[in-house]
């Protein structure tokens, strides 16, 4: 199964400040936990994720510092901030909406089947 | 192998890779680092999972996937990295870089100072700027331009035998502009006046070749440089001029009027000092920003030769003659000029190496127009010319057409060579670099010798 480029990048932002609320992480650690959290069918690449951040960053959601590990390298670790928080919260009372349009709409998956067959009628 | 040795082979991998990330304009250095460390965690996990630092690195960088679609995505956020920033002081982390343009940005300090500390002296002798026109338009450039030179020879460490060479040159220009007995209303001091500046330029442009005199590809850096550096004073005046209507209005504004600042500090002041700034500003951005000369020769190119191409057609048709009179003789040296300066510039930024094209065709006809109208025009003066060389002025505008004249001819001569393939590209533009020390030397002899022959009238 693939999700539709338009729903990954709806549900992007939730998901990383989602991710963000649990604790300051990176750029790898974000994508690993992605890939965990739906099972390996969100698989983000790394110029969807770090840009991504970036925009967060420049919009006041995120915060980043630099960080030493191991050694000489250095690592970008991302924060969420206060008004990240309130984003988050904001986008989660809008997905709760859809969802539950959803749901009711769909009351359950294995009823979907279509009410007639689109070809009759056309003669 | 050891296990060092891998490391050390991941290490040189990934610093090769880093260089490639690098060479992106849309990824700065910390995207590059971000990235680094996105890939060792990569490179770490797979390693754990038991696959060597080599295979490891191959298979992490793949996928990554393609650096295009990687900076593409980046460019999308950080749109204005793909517009070239004037970094005035050095990009950051380039350490020996960020020395050597402040130490620039030192000297053109210095300089630009100097020159406008140096044209307020005259004051203290009773020559006010305000009203000395004559002895100010003789010696504005004597005071900016001796201070772009020596920046310029600083920056290139030319030796004290230059220096003496340069302060040369500008004390000769100095002794025309101020011991030559010329009365304000003569027909030499107008001479003087416009030959001097361009005579000086040109000694500029030797401070700017000092380190590699004969070097052709050197002098066209200079023919480059002149270029940018006439732009970069146009702008540099636009913005002086909207910075002086502002100082007006806001101190009228509280009855405060600022004329004797503007007129007699602020103008002639900025106006030396732009021109060492303007100098250190091409000096600063070579490479970093798209040079605007040769953007301008792209368009205007075509419309000029549009223009000269109308113009025979309406002579052709009416079959009237051109008037001839110092004016139009003058506005026709002009007509020259520019189409040399069209010519120059679209060299300057031509791959020497790239095939001919229309652009080149189209060259050849503007080129070619010219000097038909300038034919057209010294052909009804045939005859009078005598009657025209009798002022300094009319010597110097004719020969001013004779000295482009026979550029121009030549260069049409190579350019058709080029265009019908039988010569190549590269003598067009060591014919204009060759021919710079005549214009240098017609120049200083207008200004050294025309006046005295003509007993300074």
């Amino acid at each position: 199964m693939r999700v539709t480029k338009d729903l990954v990048a709806a549900s992007a932002t939730p998901i990383v400040l989602g991710i963000l609320a649990e604790g300051e992480s990176y750029g790898y650690a974000i994508l690993r936990r992605i890939s965990d959290l739906s099972g390996g069918e969100l698989d983000w690449t790394e110029g969807f994720l770090y840009p991504l951040l970036h925009r967060l960053e420049r919009h006041g959601h995120v915060e980043s510092s630099w960080q030493a590990v191991a050694g000489e390298r250095r690592r970008k670790y991302y924060r969420i901030t206060r008004q990240g928080l309130a984003e988050l919260a904001e986008q989660q009372r809008q997905w709760q909406t859809v969802v539950d349009a959803l749901k009711q709409v769909w009351p359950s998956i294995g009823d979907i089947r279509p009410l007639f067959n689109p070809l009759e009628g056309t003669a | 192998m050891t296990i060092t040795n891998g490391e050390d082979e991941l290490q040189d991998q990934f610093n090769q890779w880093r260089a490639y990330v690098r060479r992106r304009p849309e990824l700065v250095a910390s995207d590059a680092e971000e990235l680094e460390d996105h890939l060792r965690g990569s490179v770490d996990e797979l390693v754990a999972l038991g696959l060597n630092a080599d295979e490891a690195f191959l298979i992490a960088v793949k996928r990554m996937g393609g650096l295009d679609d990687l900076s593409r995505e980046f460019a999308r956020e950080h749109s204005e990295r793909l517009w070239k920033q004037l970094m005035l002081t050095g990009e950051p982390g380039d350490e020996a870089k960020t020395s050597r343009s402040r130490r620039d940005l030192v000297a053109m300090l210095v300089c630009a100072a100097g020159a406008a500390i140096s044209i307020k002296v005259p004051e203290l002798f009773g020559k006010r700027y305000d009203d000395s026109g004559m002895f100010y338009a003789l010696n504005m450039t004597l005071f900016a331009l001796p201070w772009l030179a020596g920046f310029l020879a600083w920056r290139r460490q030319a030796g004290p035998r230059w220096y003496g060479v340069l302060a040369a040159l500008f004390v000769v220009g100095a002794v025309v502009a101020n011991a030559y007995p010329m009365s304000e209303d003569s027909k030499s001091v107008g001479v003087v006046a416009t030959h001097l500046p361009l005579a000086l330029w040109l000694v500029v442009g030797l401070a700017y070749v000092s380190d590699d005199l004969r070097s052709s590809r050197r002098r066209m850096d200079f023919i480059r440089f002149s270029g940018e550096w006439f732009v970069y004073l146009v702008l540099i005046g636009l913005g002086g001029s909207v910075l002086i209507a502002f100082l007006y209005g806001i101190f009228n504004a509280i009855d405060v009027y600022p004329d004797e600042f503007i007129w007699n500090w602020l103008t002639p002041c900025g106006l030396v000092a732009s021109m060492v700034v303007g100098g250190w500003l091409v000096e600063a951005k070579q490479g970093v920003i798209e040079n605007i000369a040769p953007v301008l020769t792209r368009l205007f190119t075509p419309l000029f030769t549009l223009a000269l191409l109308a113009f025979l057609v309406t002579i052709g048709w009416n079959g009237s003659g051109i008037e001839v009179n110092r004016q139009t003789l003058v506005l026709f040296d002009m007509l020259l000029v520019v189409v040399l300066g069209l010519m120059l510039y679209s060299l300057s930024a031509r791959d020497p190496q790239a095939p001919r094209g229309p652009f080149d065709v189209l060259q050849l006809a503007l080129v070619v127009s010219a000097l038909v109208i300038d034919a057209l025009v010294l052909y009804t003066m045939t005859g009078r010319i005598a009657e025209y060389g009798t002022t300094p002025n009319n010597v110097a505008a004719l020969g001013e057409n004779i000295v482009l004249l026979a550029n121009l001819t030549w260069s049409a001569w190579l350019l058709l060579l080029f265009v019908r393939r039988r010569g190549g590209f590269a003598a067009i533009e060591r014919w204009q670099t060759a021919y710079l020390p005549v214009y240098a030397a017609w120049l200083w002899a207008v200004v050294l010798i025309l006046p005295p022959v003509f007993g300074y009238r």
